[in-house]
């Protein structure tokens, strides 16, 4: 509530804005919505009040998706903001346009200090370019874990969540065997299933190493151990161990787990916050995505999004716009954010810091860190720095489409993979002729 | 037929222009952009296009996939159509017959139509959920048979009756006008000569209402080719597995959320052209059997 009392204060504050035309102004349009708009809408104010050089206007676009596509609209008419919230699937056109500001270089440029090396390298490298130098400035970053209920876990005598699939396939069976309505609640996603499965098991997306070298790319998920993984889930969907849980099949997954129907579900660290204020009525807890046995487990990737400086803008604008992206690196924003959502510290030293007072130790924040666990399990490889796709808000429906015509016993899983593959490998190149020549920074 | 000539006149032109002026910036200039982005491949962020010709109507339409929302798309709009004139006619009927209440039905039936298509599809949302809807019932009784995530045809039935249901209070007001502006004095011939209602509806009122027909027939037509669009989104999102992926989401799917302004602009072609093309064969073979008076 606090939120949207400073909300409509800035509001006011923008409209007054003519009283104090002294200060430089910027614009800033961010997709989060609800409470996390209202804290993204927060930060403005707080910028805002800390210092009386800038002024940051903040609009929220509702959504990621809109946020990119009104500033794609607005970039085009030269009316667009000089700050823009994205999210890792919508940047890959504007990562080849070159009509950004890579921040590193906007902080060269205006003299603000920010210590590069101080980010996880599983976040930076998810956000710079091939030469190590950042596009856009990490923010509200996450990363999948799974959810647990511990009094259905402890009820079908599981002490320690496991870490493996083959050890959660047999949590699940137990748990069904002690009674329980439902093992997992699954909802197909091909953040979590793909990109981050693979990331973990070190196998590739796609190829020239998940697209970074080079636009010439082809999918080769229908290849890994995903398709594995994929049978292995529709044979629990088959016999029960998992239930489909969407919303079009009348509840989400998080609504089933908080409900007590199911004992396990697979988001983002960014629910930690939510589950919290939805009070569910057992004790539950938090643990990385599992591994199949026998493969060396490597890094999950950052989700989430980033702040993006957009080009053509004045000198004064970029210089209060590295100010704010500055101001939402230090310790005391990163904590706000960390305080008011489900997301995780950026930096190192911040999440240091934060250890060292016992941050994680208490309710509610105990065990969020496993997401920094699972991020920082080994030191990025060429295979898990991240997805460079064209196309890939496409790519990821038709997976999606597949996998829920084979979950429906249309075809086979393998037949499913293949063509979401090979309507992907079309998306790519599609890509690659639109920008011919041109090659990911 | 005599015809009247008129002279060019600078008033009229000066009268026309506004209107003329709107019709070019909102419908031709658009248009004609979605024309040249069809056979380039576009840039979402600027930055040039490449001329490909034929090519993204090619790969439109040699995807299979591609039919099918072509086929999903037809099918919706004969249903809804029907559906939706079928319900607006009996309603009508009713109300022109002066039954008990029909005042307050008058307005209560018009007003649907001023409910944006996204929140209707939101507002069937809750009566089709198959955990919490009023659909949900069936499941108590027969579970897991109504599914809107598994069965195709469910999902396909929800958006028609949906779409329909947004339809019905358009050709409501066009049809309850039509009935009105009989003469009385043809029902009461009718009457007096022994024709009951149903017959009287038969054989005088829906000859009578023919024009009607036709206008709503184009107009509810046209309507669920490109207005489907809010219901698809919310309802069904276009699942399961495409079934719903009607031809004015996928060009929102693929263009404003996939960043494809071409392949978009391609089939933005494609549906006005079969817009187009149902329109011309309904005023050629439908229209003969319309009687104007």
């Amino acid at each position: 509530m606090t939120f949207k009392l400073a909300t409509t204060a800035m509001v006011l504050l923008a409209t007054a804005g003519t009283a104090q035309a002294e200060k430089i102004k910027f614009e800033y349009w961010y997709g989060l919505t609800g409470d996390l708009g209202a804290v993204v809408a927060e930060t403005c104010n707080r910028f805002n009040a800390s210092q009386d050089l800038y002024e940051a206007v903040c609009v929220g676009q509702d959504g990621y998706e809109k946020a990119v596509q009104n500033t794609i609209a607005a970039f085009r008419a030269e009316k667009h903001p000089t700050l823009l919230q994205s999210f890792d699937a919508g940047t890959a056109d504007l990562m080849l346009s070159g009509e950004f500001y890579p921040v590193t270089q906007l902080m060269a440029d205006t003299g603000v200090i920010v210590d590069w090396a101080d980010y996880f390298p599983g976040i930076a490298n998810y956000y710079s370019s091939k030469s190590g130098e950042f596009f856009s400035m990490p923010w509200n970053s996450s990363t999948p874990v799974y959810y647990f209920n511990k009094d259905m876990f402890a009820k079908a005598g599981i002490t320690e969540a496991p870490i493996t699939w083959e050890g959660l396939e047999a949590a699940l069976v137990k748990v069904k065997e002690s009674g329980a309505a439902c093992g997992l609640a699954y909802a197909p996603s091909s953040w979590i299933d793909l990109e981050q499965f693979s990331m973990a098991h070190n196998i590739p997306v796609a190829s020239n190493n998940n697209g970074y070298d080079g636009l010439d790319t082809e999918l080769l998920f229908n290849t890994t151990l995903h398709v594995k993984h994929m049978e292995n889930i529709q044979r629990w969907l088959a016999d029960g161990t998992a239930m489909l849980r969407t919303q079009a099949a009348g509840k989400t997954a998080r609504d089933s787990f908080v409900e007590g129907e199911c004992a396990v579900f697979f988001s983002s660290i960014a629910d930690h916050n939510t589950i919290h204020k939805l009070t569910p009525t057992f004790a539950w807890d938090v643990q990385i995505i599992p591994t199949y046995e026998g493969v060396e487990r490597t890094n999950t990737v950052v989700g989430g999004a980033s702040l993006w400086v957009l080009s053509g803008k004045t000198d004064d604008e970029y210089k209060a716009a590295a100010n704010y992206l500055a101001f939402l690196a230090t310790k005391e924003e990163q904590q706000f954010l960390l305080e008011n959502s489900g997301y995780i510290p950026v930096t190192k030293s911040t999440y240091e810091a934060l250890k060292a007072e016992g941050f994680y130790a208490a309710e509610p924040y105990i065990n969020r860190d496993i997401a920094m666990k699972s991020l920082t399990w080994t030191e990025p490889t060429e295979l898990t720095r991240g997805i460079r796709l064209g196309g890939m808000i496409q790519i990821r429906a038709e997976w999606l489409a597949e996998v829920e015509a084979a979950f429906a016993g249309q075809k086979t899983m393998q037949e499913a993979l293949d063509t979401a593959a090979a309507r992907g490998n079309e998306l790519l190149a599609r890509f690659a002729q639109t920008y011919a020549g041109k090659s990911f920074p | 037929m005599r015809r009247a000539y008129f002279k060019f006149s600078w008033i009229a032109a000066a009268l026309l222009a506004p209107q003329l002026l709107i019709i070019f910036v909102f419908f031709y200039w658009p248009s004609a952009q979605a024309l040249y982005w069809a056979f380039t491949l576009e840039q979402p962020w600027g930055g040039g296009n490449t001329w490909v010709g034929f090519d993204n109507f090619r790969k439109v339409l040699s995807d299979p996939y591609y039919w099918g929302s072509v086929r999903v798309s037809v099918i919706y709009a004969l249903a809804t159509t029907v559906l939706a004139m079928g319900m607006a006619l009996t309603l009508a009927i009713f109300v022109d017959r002066q039954l008990a209440g029909y005042k307050a039905y008058r307005v209560a039936i018009i007003w649907p139509y001023a409910v944006a298509a996204p929140a209707v599809g939101l507002a069937f949302q809750f009566v089709f959920n198959p955990g919490a809807g009023i659909f949900s019932y069936i499941n108590t009784i027969a579970p897991g048979w109504w599914d809107l995530s598994k069965y195709p045809w469910q999902a396909v039935t929800a958006i028609v009756i949906a779409g329909a249901w947004k339809q019905v209070a358009y050709s409501f007001v066009f049809f309850l006008a039509a009935l009105q502006s009989i003469p009385r004095s043809l029902t009461e011939a009718a009457a007096m000569d022994g024709a009951r209602p149903l017959r009287r509806m038969i054989d005088l009122q829906l000859p009578l209402l023919t024009p009607t027909f036709f206008f709503l027939l184009v107009i509810n037509i046209t309507d669920s080719f490109t207005d489907s669009f809010g219901i698809v989104d919310t309802l069904t999102g276009g699942g399961p597995f495409r079934a719903t992926d009607l031809m004015v989401y996928k060009i929102y799917a693929d263009g404003f959320r996939g960043f494809d302004y071409s392949g978009a602009a391609a089939q933005s072609i494609i549906l006005m052209l079969l817009v187009m093309a149902l329109t011309f064969v309904q005023f050629r073979y439908v229209e003969r059997r319309v009687h104007y008076t």
